[in-house]
């Protein structure tokens, strides 16, 4: 016995350091079974996993059950995550396993990422194909299965908040092989008769299995092609479906689908009377402008001073009246002095002056000017005019020249 | 008149006229008119809503096609 002595001891924390510095059996994934399951009073799980030819010991610390997706059972396939270690007082080596998913639905979460993936490059969920929803809806569209909390949800939240909202249901299978098909045939039908205005599309919660209907290609481009605006309402708020990503809006729940659908009955009632308030606003502004408007018009000087149309046309009539004073002035001044020069001209041939000069006339007994022989005969009496008086003579000689 | 008008008509004529009012824009009269056809609006929306008879409906695949049929919900 020359060889080398080592203690158990040593032995296996060589092997330990052996196995947990593998880079293979540091990190991996295992399919099996669940067997021998227990679960332990501190929450870790203490399991095997095995197939047909072969077992392994596993323990899950509490930490990580927590965040299972699944409640682990015997016969269960699985694929677990983990590392191998060696637990020296039991001289046993197991995996200490981190996640764990069921076998199979690892093949679907890989089918639903390339299907949401594919989709996605091919613009299916952009932002910019999302229709709007429209604000009264006449007819909600449903399409789920015609028992179960879902369609309940949907038509008590449809009818507490806007009963002016018809709700027609259309019914589907929404789990199991044949309910993609239900679906987009209840889609088309909506389409092709245009009777809704706003369809709600899905189920209630359940496993990934059950929701799986929801993650079909053919479906997702039915939503897709719909012209009538598509709410999805597939299980509880954590789970994705194709579903949600291609409608238009995705409501975390089949209840928050309804509430999104319609808008609320009191909260249009309390707008109402805010419309009546702003329309009273309105009216009352446009009142006091036109007043405002009226009475700066009122109290203009034309409006308030009596005199103020008539002051101008005094103002005229005063200054016509002084243009023909003057100017009626001007003529009697010119008449004047034209009166004086004809009394001038007047007074040159008064036969006064020439009178003055010595002439005289003579008026007969009918006071006529003599002025011929002929005017007078023997013995008349002739009254001559003198400068400074007069004389009456008798005729007593008559020759004619 | 006032009955043939659907929720939504009613519901757009009373934007449009609270738009045009509070523009300011229309003379006295027309926005008296426009008032007083906003506040009847108001209450016709408003009656249409509190009095609306809800129908629920499921459709039902037959021999000859689709039809309707009231729909109650199993409690």
């Amino acid at each position: 016995m020359n060889q080398n002595v080592i203690t158990v001891s040593g032995l296996t924390k060589y092997i330990k350091s052996v196995l947990e510095t593998d880079t293979n059996l540091t990190g991996f994934a295992v399919s099996g079974e669940i067997s021998n399951l227990t679960i332990h009073r501190t929450g870790h799980l203490y399991f095997a996993i095995k197939d047909e030819n072969a077992v392994i010991n596993a323990v899950m610390f509490r930490g990580n059950v927590n965040g299972l997706k699944f409640k682990p059972e015997n016969g269960q396939k699985i694929i677990a995550k983990g590392k191998i270690s060696v637990f020296e007082p039991a001289g046993r080596y197991q995996v200490i396993v981190t996640s764990m998913e069921l076998d199979g639905i690892g093949d679907l979460y890989v089918a639903y990422e390339m299907l949401k993936k594919k989709l996605e490059q091919q613009g299916l969920f952009s932002q910019s194909y999302k229709k709007s929803l429209p604000k009264i809806p006449k007819t909600v569209g449903v399409i789920t299965s015609p028992t179960g909390a879902a369609v309940r949800d949907i038509i008590n939240v449809l009818s507490r908040r806007f009963s002016y909202s018809n709700i027609l249901l259309y019914p589907s299978l929404v789990q199991g092989d044949g309910a993609p098909q239900q679906l987009i045939n209840a889609l088309n039908y909506f389409e092709t008769t245009k009777c809704v205005d706003v369809i709600i599309i899905g189920r209630g919660g359940g496993s990934i299995e059950d929701l799986w209907a929801f993650n079909n290609e053919q479906l997702a481009r039915t939503i897709f092609a719909m012209s009538i605006p598509v709410i999805s309402a597939v299980g509880h708020e954590t789970d994705f479906t194709i579903c949600d990503f291609v409608s238009d809006v995705r409501a975390p729940t089949p209840s928050a689908a309804a509430e999104i659908a319609v808008p609320d009955t009191n909260d249009m009632l309390v707008r109402f009377d805010n419309v009546v308030k702003r329309l009273k606003t309105a009216l009352k502004r446009k009142t006091d402008i036109c007043k405002q408007r009226y009475t700066s018009l009122v109290n203009r000087p034309v409006f308030t001073d009596k005199n103020y149309l008539f002051e101008n046309k005094y103002l005229i009539v005063d200054h016509l009246n002084d243009k023909l004073y003057k100017s009626l002035d001007q003529t009697i001044v010119l008449s004047c002095s034209k009166l004086e020069k004809l009394s001038a001209k007047l007074d040159a041939l008064s036969p006064l002056k020439i009178m003055g000069r010595g002439y005289l006339f003579a008026k007969n007994q009918n006071n006529k000017i003599i002025k011929s022989v002929d005017d007078i005969s023997l013995n008349d009496t002739v009254k001559l005019n003198l400068n400074d008086g007069c004389a009456e003579c008798t005729v007593n000689k008559i020759s004619e020249v | 008149m006032a009955n043939e008008i659907t929720f939504e008509q009613a519901l757009s004529q009373l934007e449009s006229i609270v738009k045009q009012l509070e523009s300011g824009e229309t003379e006295l009269e027309k926005s008296m008119e426009l008032f007083e056809q906003g506040v009847k609006l108001s209450a016709l929306c408003s009656s249409l809503l509190k009095n609306a008879q809800q129908k629920v409906e499921v459709l039902i695949e037959t021999a000859d096609g689709v039809k309707k049929q009231d729909f109650i919900a199993n409690e």
